[in-house]
């Protein structure tokens, strides 16, 4: 995969473009996320037709705290990325792209769950594998190993 | 109606419960409810050491521990950039391709016991056993070996257990004939079976299946052909596909890939080259036993590691290997300390379960079953 195509498309949404051993991690504006996704889903020079992976992260006591990471595949051109955005620390909200990809349904759901990461327009935003009266977020650093009381 | 099906019920193949509205016998809705085994082995794992959590990835997906001890100990291995000698390869390989067999042994089975076939059980179990035993030669445990280790494998593969695997080969394809011969032309194993729970390819890529779901509906990705790890390229294999993606498709390929699994894995014991096992002279590997009871380094070396563990540089890294299920990926985010500041696994049951409502909607009650249990999902990798 070329990454100067990305850079040169879309230039305004990305913010830095990481690599890591032979990892490439685009971080990208929160606020384009949709635009950004659609784009890689879609143009025939990446076609990143299969969401692998998306999760969040929970970097306390850095700021900012949260990150949404996405892995995504192209099975056409075998290659692969990673996609992160951080999120504001106060009140955690990204776009989902169950439009886009739509294994990101459960994926979200899971994320929302354990670090209380809400994603606008979901089909069915709630929890998945804690209990629906669960109180907190189980991945965030500030929930104790052993559980509340 | 409103229907629940499980949580404890036999076809949900463990924990999962699955709510289900109906018409008669036609499925109108259904909501598949989990989390019942949720232990939050993402959370522990914050807590560990890199080595501690290679015991939490047997807990995972139980029918195939090997390949999550694989596909987490390459991450971690990428994430240190270690480099392992061609033999620990070799054997992590026969390992794993005996595990694909013996997990779809175990779904063959289960899965024909599901739609009324109670023969299939006896023999598939009497073929996992056989691997069973084999897996107790060589790693001491039967179902949660915990094997692999960060730069190699924990024990050297002696020739009794080489024996052991050739003489379980070299009649394998026998065994998978029997199978074949009791289902494949079977007239009630097709009507259950055919056209039920179609899923066509690009619908299965949008909702993220992978492994024999996907491959069934005619797709050939198979990451140990598209991104070759542990040596995957010095082998000969073929990836097999199925045409229309119904539940008979996945069991014509998981069949196949049984026989081809098993031709990896005489390839892998014929060609086992010489030399370690195991990377020692890494600082992230453990020395020999034998070393910390004699040598005063080895003796400080294995205390660090014990108590320590290893620090990684700071990144992150995401692995993944062909489990038998479909895509296992490991992503780690290391901050430079001894333990991970985030462990995310990409369990291929948890993404393939969400395919099951797609299946089920309007179809009959019976054919939901069988939609169950041709995911094959393994309740505690969907849990974690």
């Amino acid at each position: 995969m070329d990454i100067k195509i990305l850079s040169e498309t879309l230039g305004q949404c990305i913010i830095e473009i990481e690599s890591f051993n032979t990892e490439v991690t685009l971080i990208v504006d929160r606020r384009s996320i949709l635009t950004v996704c659609d784009f890689l889903k879609n143009d025939p020079r990446l076609l990143f037709d299969f969401l692998s992976d998306c999760c969040g992260v929970d970097r306390f006591p850095e700021s900012p705290r949260y990150w949404v990471v996405y892995h995504i595949y192209s099975i056409a051109h075998n290659h692969r990325v990673s996609i992160k955005a951080s999120l504001d620390d106060a009140k955690p909200v990204i776009d989902s792209v169950v439009s886009i990809w739509q294994s990101a349904d459960w994926m979200e759901r899971e994320c929302y769950d354990m670090f209380g990461i809400e994603f606008r327009n979901h089909p069915d935003m709630r929890r998945i594998l804690m209990p629906d009266d669960f109180q907190g977020f189980p991945l965030r650093k500030d929930f104790p190993l052993e559980g509340l009381e | 109606m409103v229907l629940n099906l499980g949580p404890q019920h036999p076809s949900t193949h463990g924990v999962l419960r699955v709510i289900l509205i109906l018409d008669g016998e036609i499925v109108v809705d259904a909501k598949p409810d989990i989390g019942f085994l949720h232990r939050g082995i993402e959370k522990l794992a914050e807590h560990r050491t890199y080595h501690q959590t290679i015991v939490f990835t047997d807990r995972l997906d139980y029918l195939a521990a090997l390949s999550n001890n694989l596909a987490y100990v390459l991450a971690v291995e990428k994430l240190l950039q270690l480099e392992i000698p061609k033999r620990a390869h070799y054997i992590r390989i026969a390992l794993v391709e005996l595990q694909r067999i013996a997990s779809h042994l175990f779904w063959l089975g289960t899965h024909a016991h599901d739609l009324g076939a109670m023969t299939p059980l006896f023999y598939s179990l009497r073929e996992r056993e056989a691997i069973m035993d084999i897996f107790e030669t060589v790693t001491g445990s039967r179902l949660t070996p915990s094997f692999m280790r960060i730069g190699g494998v924990a024990a050297d593969m002696d020739s009794s257990s080489v024996r052991d695997i050739q003489k379980f080969i070299a009649n394998f394809s026998e065994r998978v004939d029997d199978y074949e011969m009791l289902l494949t032309g079977n007239p009630i194993w097709k009507s259950r079976t055919c056209g039920v729970g179609i899923i066509p390819s690009e619908e299965c890529i949008n909702l993220g299946l992978s492994g024999p779901l996907l491959r069934a509906s005619g797709c050939g990705w198979d990451i140990r052909k598209s991104t070759p790890y542990s040596s995957y390229d010095d082998f000969d294999f073929e990836i097999p596909v199925g045409s229309t993606g119904d539940v008979y498709d996945r069991y014509l390929v998981r069949i196949k890939e049984m026989r081809q699994s098993a031709w990896i894995v005489s390839q892998a014991i014929e060609g086992l080259p010489e030399g370690r096992w195991i990377a020692r002279e890494q600082a992230a590997v453990f020395p020999d036993k034998q070393g910390v009871a004699s040598d005063i380094y080895a003796m400080i070396h294995h205390f660090n590691l014990v108590l320590e563990g290893v620090r990684p540089p700071a990144g992150e890294v995401y692995h993944s290997i062909e489990s038998p299920r479909g895509e296992l990926g490991f992503y780690i985010v290391s901050n430079g300390g001894n333990q991970p500041l985030r462990l995310k696994i990409r369990a291929p049951s948890f993404v393939n379960l969400q395919s099951l409502v797609r299946m089920v909607k309007g179809k009959l009650l019976s054919d939901a079953i069988a939609s169950i249990s041709t995911i094959d999902i393994v309740l505690a990798e969907v849990d974690r």
